[in-house]
C-alpha cells in the first residue's frame, strides 16, 4: 500500500475517534490493534519512525501506546 | 369444547402439506365452531367455509379461490348448502358462523357444479377436457372431480377460434399464444376471467400490469395496454400470475416444453438476502421448474424473476466441469484430473509459503456458498494456511453494519423479521432499492404502503419506491451521495430539539448519561435541515416533516442498504440509524427495528461464519483467548491472534510482493471490487491463484488453478438471510462436476495436510453449534423440523428469535455514538463535476455471471448511465448513445439513459456487465473503521463517445487469451 493511502485509513479512523468522548489515542490504538495486520502496522510505525508526516498527531500517539504495550 | 386444534400459524403457514386452503388464514382471538359434513370443526372467526373445510381435509372445489389471495367469488363452482338459508351460497366469500350446519356435496349442488364446468368448457375447447397431457391444470381436476365427460353446448360468441361456425374470421380472435416473456407462455384461448392473474399482480406482486380486456363472452385477460404484450407491459416477470392461474392459460414454457415434474424437494434460493424457499420440481434428474413455497417463511409463496425462472445457467454449455491448470496466465488451460489439480494447488501454495512466509497467502469465502462451506474456508486459511487472511465479499457491502450496529447494540444483525413489516406504521428505507434488489420484500412493503403505511424514502434516485402504480411515498429526501451522515443527523435534530424522543425508552434502555451527552452534541444548530439543507441537497421543511413523521409513529421501522454502508463514513451512517430508532424507542418489539437488507442470498452467514480477518465464528474477536482457545482445542491447531488482511489489504500489498497466493471460492473480484486496474495489478503479481467457481470469470483470467464449482442445486446445506434465518438448501440432482463445494475444500484441506473427514454437511453445522453460542442450538435435524429458524437459537431461545433485542440489547445498555459528519475526500471540481452513484437492476444479478447466462438478458442486456435531461443537454449526451465515462481512476465507455430519476449532478449505473467494466472508475477510499469500498461516490465527468476504452479492449483481448482451454490428453 502506499503510504499515501495508509496515512489516508489511519486519518480517517482518528477523525472518527476525536469526535467521541472517549480518549481518542486510546480509542484509535484500540482499532488499528484490532483491525490492522501485523504488516500494516509495521508500514505505520516505520513511517512514524521517519516522522510521521501527514498523520494525525493522535494516530502518532496512538503508534507511541501501541509499542508501549507491545 | 373444541374437538380440532387450531394448527399453529407459525409452522403451518398458509397451508398443510402444501394444501391450497382456499383462502388466506385469519388471526382472530375468537372462535367458532361449526358442522361441515357432519364433522364438527373449530376455527378463527372471521374464517371462509371453505378454509374451515379445509382445515378437517375436506376439499371443495374450486376454480377463482387461493389461499394467497383474498376471495373474490366469481366462478361459483364452491358453492355449498348451508341448513336455514336459502339458495348455494360461494363456500370461499361465505365467513363461518357459531352453530353452522353445512353440506359441501349434495345432488343439487353437484349438479349445479357440473353446469359451471361445462359452460366454461363448452366456451374454452383449447383447455381440452379429458386431455391428460396436461394434468398441472386445475381447471381439468375439477372437471374430473365434477364427472364431466362430454360437452353438450355449442360455443357462443368469443374470442378463442380463429374462424365462427359460418367459416367466416371470427373478429373477436385476439390472434392466438404470448409468448414474448422468455419463460413463460399466456394462450388466451385458455383464459376464463376468472381474474386469479390480475389479482395475484396487484395484491401480491404489486405491479398492476394486468387488465380485463373485453366484454361477455368476449372477456380475456391481458398485459399492459392494447399494442402490448408481455414483455412490453409494466410486468417484472416474478410468475405470480402464473402460479395461480387455473386452467393453463398462463404456463411455464419448461413444462411446455419438458412435461410435468414427477418429485420436488424444498429448497432455497441462492441469488437474493430474501431467501425465498422453492420447491424444486424434478422429472428424474431435470429441473423442470422452481415453484416459490407458501411455508416459506421469508417469502410465503412469493418470488421474483430470479429465483423463479433465471436458474438455467446451472445447465449452461459455459460451465467449467473438469479440473484446469496452468503455469503462466498466459497460457491456455489445461485440463488435468481432481488429484493432479488439488496437489498442484497444495504444492504451489505450499510453496509461496515457504518462499514468502506463513501469512504470504490467504483466501475469500463466498457469500454464494453455504455457511457450512464458509466455515471450512476460513478454517482452512486459519488451521491449515496458518494466518488470519480470510476475508468476504461481506467486506464490499455490510462490513459498516457489522461495526456498526456492533457498537450500538451489541451484534451485528437486522433486529427484526420480515413479517414485522405487517405491524409497521411508518418506514424509512435508506440507501436501498428493495424493488429491484430484494424484490419479494420490496413487493411486501408494497403491500404494507397499500395498508396505509407511511413511507419515508432517502436516495439520491427515485426508486419505485418513491413512486410507482398503487403506491406513493410520503416523503423522497434526494440525499447528495456522500452526506448520509448529515442527513440522519438532520433527522436526529429535529426530533431531539422538537422534544420527539421517547424519554422512558432512552431511560430504560440506553445509557441516560450518554445519551445527554449525545443530546448536546444534536441540538447544535450546525445539524439543523436549515443548515444543512444546501449540503445535502434536501429541502428543511421536507426533512423536519419526515422526521416529525418518524419519530411520531406508533411502529417506525428502519430498513437500509449499500446506499448507507458503501461510503467512506458508511459506519458513521449505520450509528447514526441505530441512534435514530433508540431516540424514538423503536426498537425490541414487531413492527420496529433496523435491518440491513443484505446484498447476496448468504452475505449474513458468511459474515456470521467468521469470514473476516479479525473474528472467528460468532463475531468474536480473534484477540479474545477464551474462544481462540475454543476452536485451537477443537481443530487441533494454535491459532494465530493478530489480525488478518482485508481483501483490499492482501491486493495492496500483493501489488507491494508480500501476498503472493489465493484461494478464492465463488467470487469475482474483478468485477465487483473497486478500482479494477489495482484489483488487476494485485491479482497479476500473485504466483499462485486458485479459483474455486462455475465459470470462468473475470478473475478467473487471472488464475493458474481452476476448481470447478457446483451450484445450490447441486448440494446441501444453509443459507442464512437477512432476517438472521437459516433456511436449508437441499441437493436436488448430483453436482455435474463429481463434488459438492464443501468436499473440494476438504480435499484441498487434506492434501496440505489436515485431517478432516466430514462425510455430510450437517457435521459441519453441529461443529458450528459447538464452537458458537448464538448458534448452540442449530442442527440440520431442528431446521427440518421447523422449516427454518434464526439465530440466536440456544438454550433461551429454543425455536430461534425473530425480534431481537426485547427487554435488552445484546450489550446490555444501547449506545449512542456521536456522529458527526466528515465529508469524503471524494470531491466534485472542474475535471469531474458530476458525482456517479451505483445500484443494482432487477433481473441481473452482482456480476452477471449467472444472470447473463440465462434468458433475463432480455430485459437488460447491458449497463445503461442514467444522466439527468438537464445534464445530457448541456453536454451533447444523446439518449442511447454512447458516452464516455471518466473518474481519476480511469474510464469506461457506456449508453446513457437521460432520466429525471437522478438530480442533476448525479449519474447512476449498475456493474452487473463485465463488457462495460463500471469499477475501472470506482475509488480506493473507504470506510474509515471497515475498508468497506466507497461505490456510491465517484466525482465524474461524462461525455459523448464512439466507442470502447483502451482499457475495454485490452480486457477482452486479455479474457480471449486467458479462457483459452486445452482438453486433457486421452
Ligand atoms: S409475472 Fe408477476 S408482474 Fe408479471 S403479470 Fe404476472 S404477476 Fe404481474
Ligand atoms: S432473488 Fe431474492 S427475492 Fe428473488 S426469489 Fe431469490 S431470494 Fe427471493
Ligand atoms: S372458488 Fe368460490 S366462487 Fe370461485
Amino acid at each position: 500500500m502506499t503510504d499515501e493511502k495508509m496515512i489516508h485509513m489511519a486519518n480517517q479512523i482518528a477523525a472518527f475517534f476525536e469526535t467521541q468522548p472517549e480518549d481518542a489515542v486510546a480509542a484509535v490504538a484500540d482499532h488499528l490493534e484490532k483491525f490492522w495486520e501485523a504488516r500494516m502496522k509495521a508500514q505505520l510505525y516505520a513511517h512514524v519512525d521517519r516522522g510521521g508526516k501527514g498523520l494525525h498527531d493522535s494516530v502518532i500517539a496512538a503508534v507511541t501506546r501501541m509499542r508501549e504495550t507491545a | 369444547m373444541k374437538d380440532f386444534i387450531i394448527p399453529d400459524p407459525r409452522y403451518y403457514g398458509t397451508g398443510l402439506d402444501g394444501a391450497d386452503m382456499g383462502t388466506p388464514a385469519v388471526d382472530s382471538d375468537q372462535v367458532v365452531t361449526l358442522s361441515i359434513d357432519g364433522f364438527a370443526v373449530t376455527v378463527p372467526a372471521g374464517t371462509s367455509v371453505m378454509r374451515a373445510a379445509a382445515t378437517i381435509g375436506i376439499d371443495i372445489p374450486k376454480l377463482c379461490a387461493t389461499d394467497t389471495l383474498d376471495a373474490f367469488g366469481s366462478c361459483r363452482l364452491c358453492l355449498v348448502e348451508i341448513d336455514g338459508r336459502k339458495g348455494t351460497p360461494a363456500s370461499c366469500t361465505t365467513p363461518v358462523a357459531e352453530n353452522m350446519v353445512v353440506h359441501t356435496s349434495t345432488e343439487r349442488i353437484n349438479r349445479i357444479r357440473k353446469g359451471v364446468i361445462e359452460l366454461y368448457a363448452s366456451d374454452h375447447p383449447a383447455i381440452g377436457i379429458g386431455d391428460p397431457a396436461n394434468g398441472d391444470s386445475r381447471f381439468q381436476e375439477m372437471a374430473a372431480r365434477v364427472g364431466l365427460r362430454e360437452v353438450r353446448y355449442e360455443p357462443g360468441a368469443n374470442h378463442v377460434f380463429t374462424h365462427g361456425p359460418n367459416g367466416a374470421e371470427n373478429p373477436l380472435h385476439d390472434g392466438g399464444v404470448d409468448r414474448s416473456n422468455p419463460y413463460f407462455s399466456y394462450d388466451p384461448a385458455k383464459c376464463i376471467a376468472c381474474s386469479l392473474c390480475i389479482r395475484a399482480c396487484d395484491d401480491i406482486q404489486g405491479t398492476f400490469a394486468l387488465t380485463m380486456e373485453g366484454r361477455g363472452f368476449d372477456t380475456r385477460m391481458s398485459a399492459g395496454g392494447a399494442d402490448d404484450n408481455y414483455l412490453t407491459s409494466d410486468c417484472v416477470s416474478c410468475g405470480a400470475c402464473v402460479q395461480v392461474c387455473p386452467t393453463g392459460s398462463l404456463q411455464e414454457n419448461a413444462v411446455i416444453e419438458i412435461g410435468l415434474p414427477e418429485r420436488e424437494i424444498i429448497t432455497t434460493c441462492a441469488y437474493c438476502g430474501v431467501g425465498c424457499n422453492f420447491k424444486a420440481e424434478m422429472k428424474g434428474d431435470q429441473l423442470v421448474r422452481m415453484v416459490p413455497w407458501k411455508d416459506g417463511k421469508a417469502n410465503h409463496g412469493h418470488s421474483c424473476v430470479k429465483g423463479r425462472f433465471a436458474w438455467g445457467y446451472a445447465n449452461h454449455g459455459d460451465r467449467i466441469l473438469k479440473p484446469m491448470i496452468r503455469d503462466r496466465i498466459t497460457d491456455p488451460w489445461q485440463e488435468v484430473s481432481w488429484e493432479v489439480a488439488l496437489s498442484e494447488a497444495a504444492r504451489r501454495l505450499r510453496a509461496v509459503q515457504e518462499k514468502y512466509g506463513r501469512t504470504s497467502i490467504g483466501g475469500l469465502t463466498s457469500s454464494r456458498c453455504t455457511n457450512e462451506e464458509t466455515y471450512l474456508v476460513q478454517k482452512l486459511i486459519r488451521a491449515v494456511f496458518g494466518n488470519n487472511n480470510t476475508d468476504t465479499c461481506g467486506r464490499v457491502c455490510h462490513s459498516p453494519t457489522g461495526y456498526g450496529l456492533g457498537q450500538a447494540f451489541g451484534t451485528s444483525a437486522g433486529t427484526q423479521d420480515f413479517d414485522s413489516v405487517e405491524h409497521t406504521d411508518v418506514f424509512i428505507i435508506m440507501g436501498a432499492n428493495p424493488t429491484d434488489a430484494h424484490p419479494v420484500f420490496g413487493s411486501k412493503l408494497k403491500q404494507q404502503m397499500r395498508r396505509g403505511a407511511k413511507m419515508i424514502v432517502i436516495d439520491p434516485r427515485r426508486i419505485d419506491l418513491v413512486q410507482s402504480t398503487g403506491i406513493k411515498a410520503d416523503y423522497h429526501l434526494p440525499v447528495r451521495p456522500g452526506t448520509n451522515v448529515a442527513i440522519v443527523s438532520a433527522l436526529a435534530h429535529v426530533i431531539v430539539t422538537e422534544g420527539l424522543i421517547d424519554e422512558d425508552f432512552i431511560r430504560n434502555r440506553c445509557d441516560w448519561d450518554e445519551f445527554q451527552h449525545y443530546a448536546e452534541f444534536i441540538t447544535d444548530p450546525r445539524h439543523s435541515p436549515e443548515n444543512l439543507a444546501e449540503l445535502t441537497g434536501v429541502p428543511a421543511d421536507v426533512v423536519r416533516g419526515a422526521a416529525r413523521l418518524y419519530a411520531t409513529a406508533k411502529n417506525g421501522a428502519i430498513f437500509y442498504g449499500l446506499g448507507v454502508t458503501e461510503h467512506s463514513q458508511g459506519s458513521t451512517a449505520v450509528m447514526g440509524i441505530a441512534n435514530l430508532a433508540m431516540m424514538t424507542g423503536n426498537l425490541g418489539r414487531d413492527g420496529v427495528g433496523v435491518s440491513p437488507l443484505r446484498g447476496q442470498n448468504n452475505v449474513q452467514g458468511s459474515c456470521d461464519m467468521g469470514s473476516f480477518p479479525h473474528e472467528l465464528p460468532g463475531y468474536r474477536h480473534l484477540s479474545d483467548d477464551v474462544t481462540r482457545e475454543l476452536f485451537e482445542d477443537m481443530w487441533g491447531v494454535m491459532l494465530d491472534k493478530e489480525p488478518g488482511l482485508r481483501i483490499n489489504n492482501m491486493l495492496d500489498a500483493a501489488v507491494d510482493g508480500t501476498f503472493k497466493g489465493m484461494y478464492i471460492q465463488g467470487e469475482d473480484i474483478m468485477q465487483s471490487d473497486p478500482d479494477t486496474r489495482h484489483v488487476a495489478a494485485g491479482l497479476e503479481s500473485m504466483e499462485c491463484v486458485v479459483i474455486h467457481d462455475l465459470f470462468l470469470n473475470g478473475t478467473a483470467d487471472f488464475a493458474h488453478i481452476f476448481l470447478p464449482g457446483s451450484t445450490f442445486l447441486e448440494k446441501d446445506g444453509t443459507f442464512t438471510n437477512s432476517e438472521r434465518r437459516i433456511n436449508r438448501v437441499r441437493k436436488v440432482m448430483e453436482p455435474k462436476n463429481g463434488y459438492a463445494d464443501w468436499e473440494v475444500t476438504q480435499m484441498l484441506a487434506n492434501v496440505m495436510g489436515a485431517d478432516w473427514s466430514y462425510t455430510h454437511p450437517s457435521q459441519i453445522m453441529d461443529e458450528i453449534a459447538a464452537t458458537t453460542p448464538s448458534f448452540a442450538g442449530v442442527s440440520f435435524d431442528l431446521i427440518d423440523r421447523l422449516g427454518s429458524l434464526q439465530w440466536p437459537c440456544n438454550e433461551k431461545a429454543p425455536e430461534g428469535t425473530p425480534v431481537m433485542h426485547v427487554g435488552e440489547f445484546v450489550r446490555g445498555k444501547g449506545r449512542f455514538l456521536i456522529t458527526e459528519y466528515i465529508p469524503t475526500d471524494e470531491k466534485t471540481g472542474p475535471r469531474f463535476p458530476l458525482l456517479l452513484t451505483t445500484g443494482r437492476t432487477l433481473t441481473q444479478y452482482n456480476a452477471g455471471v449467472q444472470t447473463q447466462r440465462t434468458a433475463n438478458t432480455v430485459w437488460y442486456e447491458e449497463d445503461l448511465l442514467e444522466i439527468h435531461p438537464h445534464d445530457a443537454e448541456v453536454r451533447g449526451v444523446r439518449d442511447g448513445a454512447y458516452v464516455r465515462l471518466a473518474s481519476r481512476m480511469g474510464e469506461t465507455t457506456l449508453r446513457a439513459l437521460i432520466t429525471d430519476r437522478v438530480s442533476p449532478g448525479v449519474v447512476y449505473t449498475t456493474f452487473h456487465h463485465a463488457t462495460n467494466q463500471t469499477n475501472v472508475v470506482t475509488t480506493d477510499y473507504s470506510d474509515w473503521a471497515t475498508n468497506c469500498p466507497e461505490y456510491k461516490v465517484t466525482a465524474v465527468q461524462v461525455s459523448p463517445s464512439n466507442g470502447p476504452t483502451e482499457w475495454q479492449e485490452t480486457q477482452a483481448r486479455r479474457a480471449e487469451i486467458a479462457r483459452r482451454v486445452l482438453p486433457a490428453a486421452e
